[in-house]
């Protein structure tokens, strides 16, 4: 490896006149540009990087290596699950039988494929308590998103158009409130206790006939289990109300509580977290929707059903139904990301995979357990999948979470969430996963207890991290204020 | 330790009033910017726009987080503080004196429901 040549911009290893090819003759040489409308000519020649094949090929070579993926490294980013995902998933994904389809295809010819969609919904509606799910939405919010709309067109079909309102935690991930804006819903803020989960003496009140539904979270955002979950079901559907889970959290769940099962009406699940497909850039997202019976008839458009021939016999079929709210995205959803979800269920199987949820909790608990007596600890007890440490439990180095979370690049950690959630100052939030061994947690423990004594021992040098990573402490403030986002506005900026 | 002016008026949700005959100036304290980080926006209303007591007005937004601006009092928005666009770092330079919003006070009486700098100063513990 040489970064330190290679890793320059390719724009700063362009040399004017350089080629690495040779292009064909020019059959274009005679064609008279003038005849083109004058705001389609470009007046200069784009600002092209020059350089030979092999510079182009070590130069991004280099780059591939400063990337940081589950890959390369132990990545506990709270309140994303960032699990591993397993190579079977990409050979089941890839297989030609289901890449080289096409969306336009006749029904006959995509049985096997609709036959996976029919499997993954029946799978996520066994693991989740729900009566039937939607593969359509493209992502978490864009689950939400649907599921709020099922939630409007259930009120709407009763003729009930007061319930203009939705509840939501004080401490929920910043899309619930979105989702609802977006829905044409308004929001109504419910309080959390010291602990962290919901008051429901501040709830109450807030119930009446104008209410939608309740989005939440469980485990919260803090993972820490909803335990008056009962109740607060209970109180919204008695106010007629319709529970939503938001299915981020879902993962500690996974297989031992079922949301359907504590008072839920509709929900999603984010496969890019709990089932193990890409996350973020990795590739698209998908955020199925599943909801109780009685709810079904208004899931979006087009969906898959199994239909019966006779006694040995059936075919699948895709419905557009009567009450269906209507179509919320292109064809059936990110039909790639429905492979990858159904390998991985299959791959753990009806047993295993009951052993998610609890190993993704023993897993928090004892970096949490091994960490307590020199990180801030605010809520004491036993966490899910994830918790939240509030800094360095030694305020007086002057040492934050941003110096520990950049101190732990030069260790090769990617860092934990910082400053979320916002009910602490100092927020660091630990997420693991089930997928990590004991010694990958050891290590991460190790070097935290390390940074801890570093801060005691060393502040500055804490306060000046990251010391070995490609770029040091970028400018957020200036990234944000003023991007400077091609090599043109660079180079014009050094002149 | 943040700054704290005798004589203005506090919100549980760190906002400011300075009240000057009809008119309120109304910005984040010093103890916000400071808990906020760099300012990078500030989400700001319209003049002639209309505002509530405990209802959103805005937002601001740091490196750190964004975050709704909550309206102490109720009235009319009259003037905005248009060197935010350019320069919403000037709320850490000073956030007294850098208000975001001047308002037309519809009911003086809202005063009564903020804190003054003791009571503010106990609040944030400080």
């Amino acid at each position: 490896m040489n970064n330190v040549y290679y890793g320059k911009l390719i724009f700063e290893l362009s040399r004017e006149g350089r080629r690495g090819y040779s292009l064909p003759k020019n059959e274009m040489s005679d064609y008279k540009l003038e005849s083109l409308p004058g705001t389609l000519l470009r007046s200069a020649a784009p600002g092209l990087p020059e350089c030979d094949e092999l510079t182009v090929v070590r130069h991004y070579t280099n780059m591939s290596n400063n990337n940081f993926g589950v890959d390369t490294g132990f990545y506990p980013l709270g309140s994303c699950t960032m699990k591993y995902n397993p190579k079977i998933n990409e050979d089941m994904a890839s297989h030609p039988s289901f890449s080289g389809l096409h969306p336009l295809q006749s029904i006959d010819t995509v049985q096997g494929a609709l036959e996976v969609y029919d499997r993954v919904q029946e799978s996520l509606a066994e693991l989740a308590g729900m009566k039937e799910f939607t593969l359509n939405p493209f992502a978490g919010a864009h689950g939400e998103l649907t599921g709020l709309m099922v939630m409007r067109s259930y009120h709407m079909s009763r003729g009930d158009v007061k319930r203009t309102k939705v509840i939501v935690p004080d401490s929920a991930h910043g899309t619930n409130p979105a989702s609802a804006a977006v829905c044409g819903l308004d929001v109504v803020v419910v309080k959390s206790r010291p602990d962290g989960t919901v008051d429901v003496d501040d709830l109450r009140p807030l119930l009446d006939d104008t209410i939608a539904g309740m989005m939440m979270t469980n485990p919260n955002t803090l993972g820490i289990f909803e335990h008056s979950i009962g109740e607060i079901a209970k109180l919204v559907h008695e106010c007629g109300g319709l529970m939503y889970y938001d299915g981020a959290n879902l993962n500690p769940m996974l297989g031992k509580v079922r949301p359907g099962d504590i008072g839920f009406d509709i929900m999603h699940i984010n496969l890019h977290k709990t089932f193990s497909t890409p996350h973020g850039g990795g590739g698209p997202g998908s955020g199925p929707v599943g909801v109780r019976a009685g709810l079904e008839q208004f899931l979006p458009s087009p969906h898959v059903v199994r239909k019966d021939i006779d006694a040995d016999s059936y075919r699948y079929d895709v419905e557009f139904g009567n009450d269906s709210l209507g179509s919320i995205s292109g064809f059936l959803g990110n039909f790639a990301v429905m492979m990858r979800a159904y390998t991985y269920i299959l791959s753990l199987g009806h047993e295993n995979v009951k052993m998610v949820g609890p190993l993704a909790t023993l897993n928090a608990n004892y970096i949490k357990e091994s960490l307590k007596d020199v990180y801030e600890l605010p809520l004491e007890g036993v966490c899910k999948h994830e918790f939240v440490f509030d800094g360095l439990k030694d305020k007086s180095t002057g040492v934050t979470t941003l110096d520990v979370a950049k101190r732990l690049l030069d260790y090769g950690f990617h860092a934990p969430t910082i400053y979320f959630p916002l009910l602490f100052h100092e927020a660091l939030m630990i997420e693991p996963c089930e997928t990590e061994s004991k010694e990958t947690l050891d290590a991460f423990i190790a070097v935290m207890r390390k940074i801890a004594q570093e801060a005691k021992e060393q502040p500055e040098m804490v306060k000046s991290a990251p010391h070995h990573t490609p770029v040091r402490r970028l400018d957020d403030t200036q990234a944000a204020l003023k991007p400077i986002v091609t090599y043109a506005e660079l180079s014009s900026m050094v002149d | 330790m943040s700054k704290i002016i005798e004589g203005l008026y506090y919100s549980e949700s760190h906002e400011y009033v300075r009240v000057e005959g009809e008119f309120g100036y109304i910005g984040i304290t010093d103890h916000a910017q400071h808990e906020l980080g760099n300012v990078v926006y500030v989400d700001m209303p319209e003049v002639d726009d209309e505002v509530t007591a405990g209802e959103d007005f805005g937002a601001v937004e740091s490196t750190k987080a964004a975050s709704d601006l909550i309206c102490p009092v109720s009235g009319t928005v009259v003037e905005v503080n248009e060197a935010l666009e350019d320069e919403p770092g000037l709320i850490n330079k000073d956030a007294f004196e850098n208000w975001i919003i001047k308002v037309q006070l519809s009911d003086k009486g809202e005063l009564d429901n903020l804190m003054d700098a003791a009571g503010y100063k106990a609040m944030i513990g400080e």
